[in-house]
């Protein structure tokens, strides 16, 4: 699914592709997001991943499960809006102590024109510190590569369960009103 | 409904009996009495919580070890509670996943209330519907011998189950509730390290 015209410099889905390769992540359960088009392109793309469309973000903290229990790596790639509704699973990561790693898009903390998407945006980092998931921000694309380096050693290595916050501010805020 | 309906342990029983390399995810609630019931197995990982995840864990699973047969044990209720899941499993289509729903059509764990699958829902036809071609209502024990052999032999796409129980209350079995233990279990039963 690699497109025509995402031949430009490496960005930062470029590096969250890389670091997931880099450290043996085999699946990526993903609810689609504007933000992580690229990132999800790449995954797509590549043999060695097997995307994992859900219908709700809760669904991929039982993929993650399944998949540590079998022996794989895996990331659960989402919006902010979406972390509300993994917290009753996220028990799982903490009974089962699983190497967690969330990559999440915000919305609703920069330029929003929603506004019903800042309630959920305002208060993702407290929903994971709520389960006891770890959160590191990226604020601008150079800070990406070296927070997921982090994140995914203390993930993976750790078994410390992870969120990434990606800042809307390095996506930019989304534009419907043309 | 009137059809046939099965005890659930002897159901259960006769779905494990033989295994060999089967991996066993058991939802919330009397599905994971069940399965302790038939023995407890260091191939069983047993849901305790996460309502809705038991179909979602068993789909983690299968892609992580396609050439082993995962089946999935769970109630009517915590299967209402992840529909969507349905479609996900569907999509990706596993041919070594076999779900399988013990469809008493009450809330046993708190107290009996009589579910969806008492009134209008079918479990089955949701399965279809989300795609997963091969979904089944168990109606006799032949059915039932043949659901246990493709269990144990992954095929060509995922099974969907759903298998009418008495809804007659059981003492419980419990089986082990440390998440940590059960995950390092299942794990080192395949090999793998606990991190």
């Amino acid at each position: 699914m690699a497109e025509a015209g995402k031949t430009e410099s490496l960005g930062w889905p470029a590096a969250i592709h890389a670091a997931l390769r880099k450290h043996d992540v085999r699946q990526v359960a993903y609810v689609p997001d504007g933000g992580h088009t690229e990132l999800l392109q790449r995954v797509h793309a590549d043999p060695a991943m097997t995307p994992v469309l859900l219908t709700s973000e809760q669904e991929g903290v039982g993929v993650v499960t399944g998949a540590w229990l079998g022996g794989q790596r895996s990331a659960l790639v989402m919006q902010s809006s979406g972390v509300g509704n993994c917290v009753n699973l996220l028990s799982l990561v903490r009974l089962c102590q699983l190497p967690f790693l969330a990559l999440v898009t915000m919305r609703g903390e920069w330029g929003e024109f929603n506004p019903w998407q800042v309630p959920m945006g305002s208060t993702t980092a407290q929903a994971f510190a709520l389960m006891g998931v770890q959160v590191q921000r990226a604020e601008t694309p150079d800070e990406v590569a070296p927070v997921m380096q982090a994140a995914c050693a203390m993930a993976f290595e750790g078994g410390t369960p992870m969120a990434v916050l990606l800042a809307q501010r390095l996506i930019g805020a989304k534009e419907f009103l043309k | 409904m009137t059809a046939t309906r099965f005890q659930r342990r002897p159901a259960v029983a006769r779905l494990l009996a033989g295994r060999r390399d089967l991996l066993v995810v058991s939802g919330l609630g009397a599905p994971s009495y069940d399965v302790a019931a038939a023995g407890d197995h260091e191939r069983n990982f047993y849901l305790w919580g996460a309502m809705g995840s038991a179909a979602l864990v068993g789909l983690g699973l299968a892609l992580a070890q396609p050439k082993v047969p995962v089946l999935v044990v769970t109630g009517d209720g915590e299967m209402l509670m992840g529909l969507g899941g349905l479609a996900t499993v569907a999509l990706r289509n596993p041919g070594n996943l076999s779900i399988v729903v013990l469809d008493n059509g009450l809330y046993g764990e708190t107290g009996g209330q009589e579910s969806h699958t008492s009134g209008p829902t079918d479990l089955r036809a949701v399965a279809r519907g989300c795609g997963i071609a091969d979904a089944r209502t168990v109606t006799s024990e032949t059915e039932l011998a043949a659901l246990a052999t493709r269990a144990h032999a992954p095929g060509n796409g995922t099974v969907f189950a759903r298998i009418p129980i008495d809804p007659a209350p059981l003492p419980r079995i419990l089986p082990p509730r440390d998440g940590v233990f059960l995950k390092n279990r299942m794990r080192s039963a395949l090999g793998l390290s606990p991190l």
